[in-house]
């Protein structure tokens, strides 16, 4: 939570380093790749050498994921990922941004677009000459685990539909989906208003946009600052009428709670009401525990479940485990990996494809021995870059926890995918 | 006893030193210089880094300040890699508010020629947001950054190529005296060679004191006397740049009143107090409380800033007649002929002034000493630039920029600096070498935010590799220091593994002082002594961990030879003794 007196620019958390190398020896893409140099260099350490009005002197910092792994292990509180995101940024500023850097952070566009005729979308991008001529032109791995347009409709599509039978409650809570569950997977999104409503809550869904995530991560700050301010027109006034404001997208609901305000620079009141309203959609179900009826259905399932580097950054610990633990017969097993190595759009990029996937390998390991020791079904986490790289590393089927609550309520298929 | 001859002996490897050195070689004369520890060991190696536009002497000291905007313009020419063009604010802080200073300020740069031009107070905190947004006045003046230790370097590269001997670790024991009552002649001096451990005679037609604050000491040998008023300044750095600009208050002169721009640090300065002895560099509490508390005048949270390091240098003030406060003395040089003065020839000191005129105070020293000794060619040290020049002007990002492009991250010795392998196995080679503190000078090891924790033990070990002959050619060009090339990662590129048997040993590094564990203790107590002074903080954390490091994993308080000295162990000391002195002394 941002704090005025305590916040520190990540500029100046550079003076809070003692260099003990604790973010190097965990840093995911350092030990994957030399080009990538390690975060103690990469931030606090090149930061005293960066200049505003001076060219940047260093590249190397784009090989940072932004996975926050180091400001997870550092024990002194450096903002070393806001630093490199901030060094990435004025890269950009300085030397433009490739059109697929542009293509990637604009993921809201390309699910817009895909979603008019989301068949002959699918067919044209994953055939496998396109991805080929992808690969080539843009420089978007060919391997990489790009999705699906829904063919069912958008999510927002489905709400419409929905919007007349929806459960009236004095209870409200506010739902943010985030462009994957608008346009890739709108049964997460159904999954969620099953749970919450099965709660006795009525489920709010206001015009929203992308968080800006996409494009913070790859340095294009002015875009997402549009996307971010336009989100807090939507959603700030919901906040101030004290409305809470729950996301499925762990990465979304990081990036309204403190990422887009912390990278921006953007502290005003509303900022600040904004960024108290929003919840991981777990995170709240917790926080609510009260209220979640316990009618479950017994499961018997042992499922491998990651924590996604986004999510270990709310510092809210292990929400979805704690939760999901409820479910008579499920048990949960935590990864303990690092990161799965996509890290957003990172592992999309051509370069840095194979990079994504070393990175993933310990989480991938986990996953497969897990499979072969428990004979799993299916692992969970709660971000879906992370599902669709998991599944790609693994070739288990990857749910996000909220579908798993809901078919422990019986609200659910997860084989597939369907509200019942 | 060895003894040799030349013409013109220089006393003194500081800034002024090596400037008469290179102008006199320039001229066509046969110059050496000695210097008792190694170049830019004392005044110039301990400053706050600020290359005067004038602007601080305008109202003062108009004959500084016409001097300073002189040399200024010079300098940017001739050691344009020394320096860093941040250009100058004079700002007027609340404080400062109800004075017309500032409008005597720009009437007296009018009349000094010093280029200044009032800006808009918001146009002043876009390019330095972290300044103090209540001042109601920013003036621009050509003020810079300037590297006292790689100027200095780089004018005795150029007085070597120019044919003047340069010795380091000579000093000075005696000066050598013919004739008698009424004719007194200074022939020379004994020196006393550290590294060789032995003495030597050097005969000289004239010997040019350039002891800076200890000219008076060498003056005192043939019993001229010299009063210099060693003024210690207390400075402190903060462990990364706060401005890119130098800022100055719009004031008469005072105690923190300069914050500068320098490296990846940026040094405020600077107290003045009056020692006796200019090797009292004990630092005081109130120094660094006024300090901190004058810094946040002109950045608010300075005083809660992380700060690195303090260090006190000492201005060599000449006192003509009894003056009571320290800055009053004229910040102008003096030349004094003591043959005109004290009947001694053969003989004259240059004191006082600033690193800034250096340049001018060298040339008006050789047009004096040639005046006896027959005139040569004339001055061009204004129109020469020194080996290095040719680089352009430093900036921030060029070493950074230099070990991304060759991919030198895994040769970086010290990480805070970006100093790489290549670059210490360089300078050990090419510079005398007694200490790591010598290397420091040379590349800035050990001066970042861990102060030596993670770079000390590693520089030891590369210095050992050297020393044993493993694995480094040894340099053919050994007379070119080379020593622009010496901050630059690509211009010393690493060579990878060692192999097991190499050339020879480098003789650069002296023999019976050479322990590696004593140039392990020497470096950690040298950092040491200047963390001291500042030890709170998030620099006491990380200096838990540095002594972790040392103490605990290396027991380095109990490595075997812990008898041995250098001759800088004891400069190195930190003095213990309780300080009775917590409130600025008033008189």
């Amino acid at each position: 939570m941002f704090n005025a007196d305590t916040w520190l620019p990540p500029e100046v958390s550079l003076d809070l380093c003692i260099k003990c190398n604790i973010c190097v020896s965990y840093c995911p893409v350092a030990e994957a790749t030399d080009l990538f140099p390690g975060p103690k260099y990469a931030g606090p350490q090149a930061q005293r050498f960066r200049m505003a009005g001076q060219p940047a002197p260093d590249l190397s910092v784009d090989y940072c994921s932004g996975c926050r792994v180091c400001n997870e292990v550092c024990p002194n509180d450096v903002n070393i990922m806001e630093m490199n995101a901030r060094a990435r940024a004025a890269l950009v500023a300085e030397k433009g941004i490739p059109l697929r850097n542009r293509l990637l952070g604009r993921n809201e566009l390309l699910g817009k677009v895909g979603s008019r005729a989301p068949r002959l979308a699918n067919f044209a991008l994953h055939n496998p000459v396109s991805r080929v001529a992808v690969d080539a032109l843009f420089g978007i791995a060919k391997e990489a685990p790009l999705p699906r347009w829904s063919t069912t409709g958008t999510f927002v599509d489905w709400w419409e539909k929905h919007y007349p039978h929806r459960l009236i409650s004095d209870k409200k809570v506010v739902y943010f989906h985030g462009c994957a569950t608008m346009y890739y997977e709108p049964f997460i999104g159904k999954a969620a208003v099953a749970v919450l409503e099965h709660m006795g809550y009525e489920v709010i869904v206001p015009p929203q946009n992308c968080c800006g995530l996409p494009m913070l991560s790859n340095g294009e700050f002015k875009a997402a600052g549009k996307l971010y301010d336009n989100n807090l027109r939507k959603l700030g006034p919901l906040a101030a009428e004290g409305y809470d404001i729950v996301g499925t997208s762990t990465s979304c609901t990081l990036t309204l709670k403190e990422e887009a305000p912390h990278l921006l620079d953007r502290h005003s009141e509303t900022t600040q009401a904004l960024t108290h309203a929003v919840w991981d959609i777990f995170e709240w179900i917790r926080d609510h525990e009260d209220e979640l009826p316990r009618d479950f259905i017994q499961m018997e399932m042992v499922i491998p479940y990651h924590p996604p580097c986004q999510y270990r950054a709310h510092r809210v610990g292990r929400p979805s485990m704690d939760v999901l633990a409820l479910i008579p017969g499920v048990e949960v097993h935590e990864s303990h990996a690092r990161c799965c190595g996509i890290a957003g759009t990172y592992g999309y990029k051509k370069e840095k494809y194979d990079i994504a996937m070393k990175v993933g390998q310990e989480l991938f390991s986990f996953i497969l021995e897990e499979e072969e020791h428990h004979h799993t079904e299916f692992n969970a986490c709660d971000s879906e870059t992370c599902r669709w790289q998991i599944e790609h590393g693994t070739g288990q089927e990857s749910r996000h926890p909220i579908e798993i609550l809901a078919a422990a309520y019986g609200l659910y298929d997860l084989e597939t995918r369907t509200t019942l | 006893m060895r003894a040799i001859e030349t013409e013109i002996l220089v006393i003194g490897g500081g800034v002024t030193g090596v400037g008469v050195a290179w102008d006199a070689a320039l001229r066509g004369f046969d110059v050496i210089l000695v210097e008792r520890r190694d170049l830019a060991h004392g005044t110039s190696g301990r400053f706050h880094g600020l290359l005067h536009s004038g602007g601080r002497y305008v109202v003062k000291d108009p004959v500084s300040a016409r001097e300073c905007i002189h040399e200024n313009r010079i300098l940017r020419r001739t050691h344009a890699h020394c320096i860093e063009d941040t250009g100058g604010f004079f700002v007027v802080t609340p404080e400062d508010e109800d004075s017309d200073y500032p409008d005597r300020f720009v009437q007296a740069c009018a009349e000094t020629g010093v280029p200044c031009q009032e800006m808009a107070v918001s146009q002043a905190l876009r390019r330095e947001p972290r300044l103090n947004p209540r001042i109601s006045r920013v003036f621009r003046v050509p003020d810079a950054s300037v590297d006292g230790f790689q100027l200095t370097h780089a004018t005795a590269q150029a007085a070597r190529q120019a044919g003047a001997r340069i010795f380091t670790y000579h000093q000075v024991t005696d000066l050598l005296v013919a004739g008698g009552e009424g004719d007194v002649r200074v022939v020379g001096a004994r020196v006393f060679d550290a590294v060789r451990a032995e003495e030597m005679e050097i005969r000289a037609a004239m010997v040019i004191n350039a002891a800076g604050a200890w000219a008076g000491r060498i003056a005192g040998m043939v019993g001229s006397r010299v009063d210099i008023v060693p003024g210690k300044g207390v400075m402190i750095a903060t462990a990364h740049r706060l401005v890119n600009t130098v800022i100055n208050r719009c004031k008469w002169p005072s105690d923190g009143d300069i914050l500068v721009p320098a490296h990846t640090v940026s040094i405020i300065g600077t107290t003045d107090v009056p020692v006796a002895d200019p090797e009292d560099l004990r630092i005081e509490e109130w120094e660094i409380r006024k300090m901190l508390a004058e810094g946040e005048k002109l950045i608010p949270g300075f005083a809660r800033t992380r700060i690195l390091r303090a260090w006190a240098g000492v201005r060599p003030l000449y006192r003509e007649s009894a003056v009571t406060d320290d800055r009053d003395i004229s910040r102008k040089f003096t030349l004094l002929d003591h043959q005109e003065r004290d009947g001694v020839a053969g003989f004259i000191t240059i004191t006082g002034g600033k690193l800034t005129t250096f340049r001018l105070m060298a040339e008006k020293t050789v047009d004096r000493a040639a005046a006896h000794l027959g005139p040569r060619r004339p001055c061009i040290t204004a129109e020469t630039p020194v080996p290095g020049a040719e680089h352009g002007p430093y900036w921030l990002g060029h070493r950074l920029r230099e070990v991304e492009d060759g991919r030198l991250q895994n040769q970086l010795i010290c990480e805070c600096e970006l100093v790489t392998r290549g670059m210490l196995e360089s300078a050990a080679r090419l510079n005398p070498t007694v200490t790591l503190d010598d290397l420091r000078r040379d590349v800035r090891l050990g001066m970042g935010p861990c102060q030596g924790g993670f770079c000390t033990y590693r520089a030891v070990g590369v210095i050992h590799e050297l020393k044993l002959g493993h694995g480094v050619t040894p340099d053919t060009e050994g007379s070119d220091w080379r020593v622009a090339d010496l901050q630059s990662p690509a211009g010393n590129p690493g060579r990878g593994r060692p192999p097991v048997s190499g050339p020879e040993p480098v003789s650069s590094l002296a023999d019976h002082l050479y322990d590696p564990n004593l140039l392990l203790r020497d470096f950690l107590q040298e950092r040491w002594k200047g963390v001291v002074p500042i030890v709170w903080g998030q620099q006491l954390k990380q200096e838990q961990l540095d002594r972790l490091i040392y103490l605990s994993i290396m027991n380095v308080d109990h490595l075997p030879d812990a008898g041995l000295k250098s001759p800088l162990s004891d400069f190195y000391g930190v003095d213990v003794t309780p300080n009775d002195v917590l409130e600025e002394p008033h008189d």
